[in-house]
């Protein structure tokens, strides 16, 4: 504080300090304490609102728990509420998205970080770059459109004879996660890439003196040193593939349903902004909470994903 | 279980730049072989030649009589201390002393006996459950030195490991080093700029320059009878003339310089730029003039090291020169601007000439 004010002098220091606090008051905390307070109100109209039906009650959140079906969890048949179904589904595939996002980044980011020479990453950097030039809604459906029955990727693989009948890419959740690993790959490399950059190179070659073979270099000097990394990229990835709405609404089939699309539901179809409002925050915590888990299971402090 | 290593005109080129070039060496089974020379003289690039993480552009390299070619780091009977030790800091001390071993498929209880084993060899016990951060320079040495030994390596590579230790752990180590090596019998390969280092531990000193392994001898060799300007003047103080090689008798020669005419050991007089070169300690202060190899001078600064005290002087004739008293009190100690005769030794004195330059 003293030093910003020694440095930028008393007006800049106060503009610095107004904008900050207009950022994180208008644009972060009002929204979502509006959204808290109308997620525990009912959905009435206009002129009930204020009136005597309009108090405070769980009922938007209760509704998360609500119409149970049957349904077949490893051979077995338990009564599950169709949105925690979604829900569940939603994190099952977002956990596997993170996974295979994951096992293509990490040699993409040890490759960049220690085994391209320097004068040609500017290079390979700016490829990787390129396409998020282009908006996300126009990549999905060029996605759509790949992986579309007689679209170029069945084409590609029926003609060099590795198929020999076209795939339905678009169905279930194949196209989704697809789709997810594509946009947010990204997110896991480059932390990834930063961690392992950081690693002098002479651990790893001390480790090769030492006798050890390649994964074993990998799986005890290179891995350990970039968890932070592979840490902050995953709660990344996990985090925006659960809450992307686009992908799945684009390469989503009729059986695939993602929570966003519940909420979306909610708050667009039923135009029910305060059960919609219950299920984001329901939505928010439980990911946090499962992602907390993960954290704990992998010894994963929360100063590690800060740095 | 020590190996010897023969370098068979090993070239190493990077690009256009010839770091290594050809250098000729056989280095002993269990002895101690320094590799001294300025940065930028290629040693390092020699050790990871001979550790694998570099290939010679020709050449070929042998540790115990085996061809290294298609060898690579994990495959080679060497082991590597680093620089900067490359300890691995997210592992406990025990584990890393034994990683080499978990590479071989050591079990854990014998992996965790050896590594207190070799904690006790070099004086580090009770060390094994720390971790990396919790210790200081001069343990961590010890303990990448016990990481190195732990894979019991036919030779053990140094790259100036002491270099980032203070004076005192630095001159406590090189003894430990020696000791170390003395007690397993392993060969050393050991690199470094120091030539105190070098001197104090080697068997056998191979002085580098331009790529060049310029002199390869014993300390005493090296720094009594240098083959040529170059190691001359690297290692320790000299007092340089240049002039013309006269008539020679006896392995004597007479030196015609501007300063005057000096007689002194020569062994060659081909070679380019021959040079006369005498010691500083080998040079004496005198108020009167000496029977030969003398010049009148005025003392132009007195630095008082310690252990002996450093005299610099011009001549009349305009020469700088350095002699070194010893700080004994057997002789006085000349002031600042006083007139006296400095003179040398012909049998001290010695006509090089100059060291040999990249690509010769």
């Amino acid at each position: 504080m003293d030093d910003l004010l020694r440095r930028y002098g008393p007006t800049l220091t106060g503009a610095f300090m107004l904008l900050t606090a207009f950022w994180l008051l208008m644009l972060v905390i009002l929204p979502n304490i509006t959204l808290f307070e109308a997620s525990f109100r009912p959905y009435l109209p206009v002129v009930d609102v204020g009136g005597p039906k309009d108090f405070y009650s769980f009922n938007n959140y209760g509704k998360f728990f609500a119409n149970s079906t049957d349904t077949d969890i490893f051979g077995m048949n338990i009564p599950l509420p169709i949105h925690v179904k979604i829900f569940f589904g939603t994190i099952y595939y977002s956990t596997l998205v993170t996974v295979i996002t994951f096992v293509v980044a990490y040699p993409l980011a040890f490759y960049l970080a220690k085994v391209v020479s320097p004068k040609s990453l500017p290079t390979l950097f700016l490829l990787l770059f390129v396409p998020l030039w282009v908006s996300e809604v126009l990549r999905s459906f060029a996605w759509w459109i790949i992986l579309a029955l007689k679209g170029p990727l069945n084409a590609i693989l029926l003609g060099t004879g590795i198929l020999d009948q076209p795939v339905r890419w678009i169905m279930g959740y194949r196209a989704i996660i697809i789709g997810l690993v594509y946009t947010y790959v990204l997110f896991m490399v480059f932390p990834i890439y930063n961690a392992i950059q950081s690693l002098d190179t002479n651990q790893i070659e001390a480790a090769q003196d030492l006798g050890s073979p390649w994964w074993r270099t990998h799986l005890r000097v290179i891995l350990p040193h970039a968890k932070p990394g592979i840490a902050s990229g995953s709660v990344m990835v996990f985090m925006l593939s659960a809450g992307s709405l686009l992908v799945p609404a684009l390469l989503g089939s009729p059986t695939s349903l993602w929570f966003t699309q519940t909420i979306q539901q909610w708050m667009l179809e039923s135009q029910d902004w305060n059960t919609g409002a219950a299920y984001s925050f329901l939505f928010l915590i439980l990911c946090t909470c499962f992602v907390s888990l993960v954290m704990w299971v992998f010894k994963v402090q929360l100063t590690d994903i800060a740095k | 279980m020590s190996a010897g290593i023969d370098l068979d005109n090993v070239c190493c080129d990077f690009g256009s730049f010839r770091a290594v070039d050809h250098v000729n060496v056989s280095i002993k089974p269990g002895e101690f072989f320094s590799f001294l020379g300025p940065s930028g003289c290629g040693k390092t690039t020699i050790l990871r030649m001979i550790s694998g993480f570099t290939d010679p552009s020709s050449g070929v390299i042998r540790i115990g009589d085996k061809d290294m070619k298609g060898q690579r780091p994990n495959q080679r009977p060497t082991a590597l201390i680093f620089q900067n030790l490359a300890l691995f800091p997210l592992m406990p001390i025990w584990e890393n002393i034994s990683f080499g071993l978990e590479v071989r498929g050591v079990g854990k209880t014998e992996r965790r006996a050896k590594a207190e084993e070799l904690l006790r060899l070099v004086d580090l016990p009770g060390a094994a459950d720390k971790m990396v951060s919790q210790l200081s320079g001069g343990q961590k040495q010890r303990v990448a030195i016990a990481r190195a030994l732990a894979v019991e390596p036919s030779v053990m590579l140094l790259d100036e490991p002491l270099s980032a230790l203070d004076l005192k752990l630095r001159q406590h180590m090189r003894a430990e080093l020696r000791a170390i090596q003395k007690r397993t019998g392993v060969t050393f390969i050991y690199i470094t700029h120091d030539q105190g280092e070098a001197l104090a531990m080697s068997d056998r000193v191979g002085v580098m320059s331009q790529g060049k392994l310029q002199q390869v001898a014993d300390p005493r060799d090296i720094y009594n009878n240098p083959s040529n300007g170059f190691v001359a003047s690297f290692v320790g103080e000299n007092n340089i003339f240049a002039g013309t090689v006269g008539a020679v008798a006896d392995g004597m020669a007479r030196f015609d310089t501007a300063h005057g005419t000096f007689r002194a050991r020569v062994n060659t007089t081909s070679g380019k730029d021959l040079k006369l070169y005498v010691r500083p300690e080998h040079t004496i202060i005198s108020s009167f003039p000496g029977a030969e190899n003398s010049l009148p001078a005025t003392v132009t600064d007195v630095a008082f090291e310690g252990n002996f005290i450093s005299v610099h002087a011009v001549s009349d004739s305009g020469a700088t020169l350095m002699a070194e008293l010893r700080n004994d009190g057997s002789s006085a100690i000349p002031v600042t601007g006083e007139k006296l005769h400095m003179s040398f030794a012909a049998e001290r004195a010695s006509i090089l000439p100059d060291g040999l330059t990249r690509g010769e």
